[in-house]
């Protein structure tokens, strides 16, 4: 089971955080701190997986961003790797070739994604298109009940 | 109506928006943040709109909430404070519209955890929405359940969440059995509720269904025997639908490079392991698809790999037939030389579980595990290098220690000393012959420099003295890479070896033919005068040319100038050293030769184990660190760095001043119940008693004690002679040439020395004190305070005199206090010898007194004095008028054949002689 899942900028600033483990806020900083900068450390020869505590942690950089994940003793470090690819697949499919700005302004949309992916820190969905359609009827919910037009300025904006 | 509510909100959201100016928006404050500049700009902005925010948040039924919640989110991904949301997000959820929950549930998400006091709330409105109608709005439900579940969350909740995974609608079944996955981790008891529904869902066609139940049932089987075997049953369907799986054609949806669906067969695969584990016909049901699936899957790409991997874990949990086995291991030979890092990584930390299953099938990727120390990943070389130590066995012993010492010399330096200990414990364990494994060691020395761990000094050290047929040749050797060291400072552990050896054995340079004394000693000196090397090298040095000076003997005005230029040393200990020597040098050099002998061998402790013995090490060596500190009363200015070797040099530079005493030092360092063993004397003698009375008396667990009082006993018997140590200056209270001297014995003004905490026993007859022999200038002898302990109880003995001495001889009085009173004196007259070469025989000690008096003799303790033992006889006198001691002493004994007769008169005791 994943326990949690980062996502941070080359300059070491938190895009994205799910944490499958409750963990006290300052727990959650901590190791935030700890592993953005043991991966940012890391030079792009070495390879993508780090012994961290108990836990296996599975990292990849796209871009600019680096998709961090910690695992079980038991998973499959290989296999998770293909779970970022297929999250990073769905980004750039929602956002159309996605970038860290995508995220950056829509970063709850990016929640929303994620959450159609896994729960729990599991697998829920193996095919993409039934994640992205499973979004964009709930996007289109809620952009039935936005009034448009004049009064547009409801929604997040 | 409808549009008549429509019209009707729209404009109480204009008069709102009069009423109100809106708040920002949630990108414009995202856009905002990063136009901040500096740290304190953003904090301004953060500050600000958390103001604005808690102001939203006041008013009742704001409609600008769920944007403000939206904020707060962003603004706590930035690691500010945004607890204040919790509850509003509560309100979020429980609002009807769709866009408010999923904020509302994003933000439960994001900002509760388990032990938030807010949960009965959440748990509320989560079931109230896992019963809605609306699938997303239980989709969201769900979702939050199983990011957030907490124990009490779970035990209320799993009814609703039975009742979804019977749900029609698959987009809720595999939330659900998500949702089932995570309370079953939480509350395993929680489990039966769910095993109906898991039969089904085990067998659908939906993958996304089929992953989530399967993730449930591994959980269920590994949480629960019981359920375990249930599962066990359906290993054939399981097998069925993995061999669909894999044969099934091309399907755009689950494909992922030429892969079906990859996530589902590594879960089903995963549920295999666990359901085969330990069962032989479990094992056979599946060995088939096992074989199919290691043959036939893509390895071209990574998704392939994965599910290769874990068909190799399968395998290996499983009991897989053997040949299946060698199949997994091959697989993982196939991966390292992959060219994705990251599959020779898994296949190394694979391989390293595996070694231990399968040695042979392991050994033959030996060469291929080797080329991975060559890999440019350092955590991949780290690897390799690990693995490649589980491979070293006595056949190939060799090559491997060649690989890896060239591994050793081009390793980084947080690399070099894991390997450099792991290289020494090999060549403990492997050593084929001492020769070999002092090659050995003398490679890592140079490969590694200074990363070598300290206790691979001393190992070394210990190894060449065992061995006495590779000491020539050990010097030698060390001599010449000591001699072409281009940058000492870097191999400071190889210096020390090299230093330690040519000290100890330097007479074997002698024999090789072009090694001019004169070049060695210049080497010495460059080592002593570097300025980067350390103070513990320094110690060597100085120690080995000391040394040097007793075996070569031309070399002693040489070696005596370089050691003199230590006598101001900024570090006291070095300056004690070298004023030490010199002292040895000008007054007492007859006893230069038998104080720097050859160390006794240092038996190499075969039974402890690497592993353990550095860990036994370390803290004996913190209590002969402590012992240094404390029992020696040392003031010595210990470097910080200071390690076991340099304890165990100081061990060593205080024993082998006391060659007789026959000790095996060293290896106390290692094992504290050798410690005791190796005190004992080699020839054991009455006063012997004492000191193995004195560890029974202690207790042979307290260390401390224990060498606190057998350091000085055992140290002071062989006494030498008389030694002037005034000139040292009145304040130093250590001398770690001699610390049988110094031991508890402070010198101050040159006219006093007082025991400080010596052991003794209660019985004084039996006691021996550590530093009589301190007596030496004829006017102190009137002021000569000796052994005066403080036991807490009584101080025993008073102030001795010296009352004969010759050139064989010398004979103290030691007035017993405890014994003595107004009208009797008590004492204990102790006899020793001058040199330890030569033995006294019949000695026999005679005395009269004045009639006045009355004395009695006891029998003496022995008649002959060997290896600077100590003859003793206790002497009453009985004074019943109080009247001037006076003594009249014959004291007959014979040295070498030759008998002599002397006769001595003393006048002079002290007016307080034998007064407490």
């Amino acid at each position: 089971m994943m326990q949690f899942m980062l996502l941070f900028s080359r300059q070491g600033k938190l895009r994205l955080q799910k944490w499958y483990v409750a963990q006290p806020d300052k727990a959650r900083k901590k190791i935030t701190r700890d592993l953005v900068t043991t991966i940012l450390a890391r030079k792009p020869k070495m390879c993508s997986f780090l012994e961290w505590r108990d836990l296996k942690i599975v990292y990849k950089r796209y871009a600019s961003l680096y998709f961090c994940c910690a695992i079980e003793q038991q998973d499959n470090e290989l296999l998770c790797l293909e779970i970022i690819h297929r999250y990073v697949e769905l980004l750039d499919k929602y956002f159309g070739s996605v970038c860290e700005l995508d995220i950056i302004f829509n970063f709850e949309k990016a929640y929303f994604i994620l959450d159609e992916l896994l729960i729990g820190g599991e697998v829920q969905e193996t095919s993409k298109k039934n994640v992205l359609k499973a979004i964009a009827a709930q996007d289109l919910l809620q952009e039935d009940e936005t009034p448009q037009g004049f009064f547009e300025d409801h929604g997040l904006g | 109506m409808e549009v008549a509510n429509t019209i009707k909100q729209v404009i109480n959201d204009a008069v709102e928006r009069v009423k109100m100016p809106a708040p920002l928006r949630l990108r414009d404050l995202i856009r905002m943040i990063r136009a901040a500049r500096t740290a304190a700009e953003e904090r301004e902005v953060v500050n600000k709109e958390c103001a604005n925010i808690r102001n939203t948040f006041r008013d009742e039924d704001s409609v600008w909430r769920c944007r403000s919640v939206a904020k707060l989110l962003y603004i706590h991904m930035l690691g500010y404070p945004a607890h204040f949301g919790q509850l509003e997000c509560l309100k979020l959820i429980a609002s009807p519209r769709f866009t408010d929950k999923r904020i509302g549930y994003l933000g439960a998400m994001l900002l509760l955890d388990e032990r938030q006091d807010t949960h009965l709330l959440i748990t509320n409105v989560l079931k109230n929405d896992l019963n809605s109608n609306a699938q997303f709005v239980v989709g969201l439900a769900l979702c939050t359940l199983g990011t957030i579940a907490s124990v009490e969350m779970s035990r209320d909740l799993a009814p609703e969440i039975e009742k979804l995974l019977k749900s029609s609608n698959a987009y809720l079944r595999k939330k659900a059995a998500l949702c089932a996955f995570r309370i079953v981790r939480k509350v395993p008891e929680l489990m039966e509720m769910f095993l109906p529904a898991c039969r089904t869902l085990i067998a659908e066609k939906n993958h996304a269904v089929l992953i989530t139940a399967v993730t449930l049932v591994t959980e269920m089987c590994e949480k629960s025997p019981d359920t375990y075997n249930y599962f066990k049953k359906m290993i054939p369907t399981l097998v069925r639908t993995m061999k669909t799986l894999i044969l099934s054609g091309y399907s755009p949806e689950h494909d992922v490079s030429g892969v079906s669906d990859p996530f589902l067969q590594v879960k089903l695969l995963r549920l295999l392991r666990v359901l085969g584990r330990g069962d032989q016909e479990a094992a056979e049901a599946m060995n088939d698809l096992l074989a199919q699936v290691a043959t036939n899957t893509e390895t071209s790409k990574n998704v392939g790999n994965a599910i290769l991997y874990e068909t190799v874990h399968a395998i290996m949990d499983v009991q897989s037939e053997s040949g299946l086995r060698v199949l997994a291991v091959n697989i993982l030979g196939r991966f390292l030389l992959n060219s994705d890092k990251n599959i020779r990584y898994v296949a190394l930390t694979t391989l390293q579980k595996t070694v231990t299953l399968d040695q042979n099938a392991v050994q033959r990727h030996r060469s291929t595990v080797l080329d991975c120390l060559k890999d440019p990943d350092v955590s991949i070389r780290r690897r390799a290098m690990e693995l490649s130590f589980q491979l070293v066995v006595e056949s190939n012993l060799e090559s491997m220690t060649r690989e890896l010492l060239a591994f050793l010399s081009r390793s980084e330096p947080e690399v070099k000393s894991v390997c450099a200990s792991n290289l020494v414990s090999i060549a403990e364990r492997y050593a084929p012959s001492p020769s070999w494994h002092f090659h050995t060691l003398y490679e890592i020395l140079q490969a590694a420099g200074n990363y070598v761990r300290d206790d691979v000094v001393s190992s070394t050290l210990q190894l060449v003295s065992d061995s006495p047929a590779i000491q020539a040749e050990a010097v030698s050797l060390l001599w010449e890479a000591v001699k072409n060291l281009k940058n000492l400072e870097d191999y400071q552990p190889l210096v020390q070896v090299c230093c330690w050896c040519i000290g100890e054995y330097g007479d074997s340079l002698l024999s090789i033919p072009d090694v001019p004394m004169d070049e060695v000693l210049e080497s010495f000196q460059q080592i002593l005068w570097s300025p980067h090397v350390s103070i513990i090298t320094r110690q060597y040095s100085i120690m080995a040319l000391e040394k040097l000076s007793a075996r070569v003997p031309d070399t002693t005005n040489r070696i005596r100038s370089i050691v003199d230029a230590f006598g101001s040393h900024l570090n006291v200990d070095l300056q004690q050293r070298a004023i030490e020597f010199g002292a040895l040098c000008r007054s007492f050099d007859h006893l230069r030769g038998p104080i720097l002998e050859k160390m006794p061998p240092m038996p190499v402790d075969k039974d402890s184990k690497r592993g353990t013995s550095n860990g036994a090490g370390d803290t004996n060596s913190n209590d002969v660190d402590l012992l240094i500190e404390d029992g020696i009363s040392t003031s010595r200015d210990r470097d910080p760095t200071s390690s076991d070797s340099n304890v165990l040099l100081n061990i060593i530079d205080g024993l082998d001043g006391d060659n007789d005493l026959g000790m095996s030092s060293s290896s106390a360092v290692y094992d504290s119940s050798d410690f005791s063993f190796a005190m004992g004397f080699k020839n054991p003698q009455p006063p012997i008693t004492t000191s193995s009375n004195i560890f029974g008396g202690v207790g042979g667990n307290d260390l401390l004690d224990l060498l606190g009082g057998s350091f000085g006993d055992e140290l002071s018997t062989p006494a030498p002679e008389p030694l002037s140590l005034t000139s040292v200056g009145p304040n130093i209270t250590s001398m770690p040439l001699f610390p049988n001297f110094t031991h508890s014995v402070a010198i101050n003004g040159g006219t006093e020395i007082s025991g400080q905490s010596q052991q003794h026993e209660l019985i004084p007859g039996q006691y021996f004190p550590s530093s009589f022999f301190s007596m030496n200038k004829p006017e102190q002898q009137s002021s000569l305070w000796l052994g005066a302990e403080h036991d807490g109880i009584m101080s025993e003995y008073g102030k001795a005199i010296l009352a004969y001495s010759d050139e064989h001889i010398w004979i103290i009085f030691v007035p017993l206090l405890a014994y003595s009173s107004q009208t009797t004196i008590v004492m204990q007259v102790r006899a020793g010898g001058r040199s330890s070469q030569s033995q006294v025989n019949d000695l026999i000690f005679q005395a009269a007194v004045p009639k006045s008096l009355q004395l009695t003799l006891d029998p003496p303790s022995g008649t002959s004095i060997v290896q600077g033992t100590v003859i003793t006889q206790r002497v009453t006198i009985g004074n019943p008028s109080k009247a001037t001691l006076k003594m009249k002493l014959k004291i007959s004994y014979s040295v070498s054949g030759r008998s002599q007769e002397k006769i001595q008169e003393i006048h002079d005791f002290p007016a307080d002689f034998g007064m407490s």
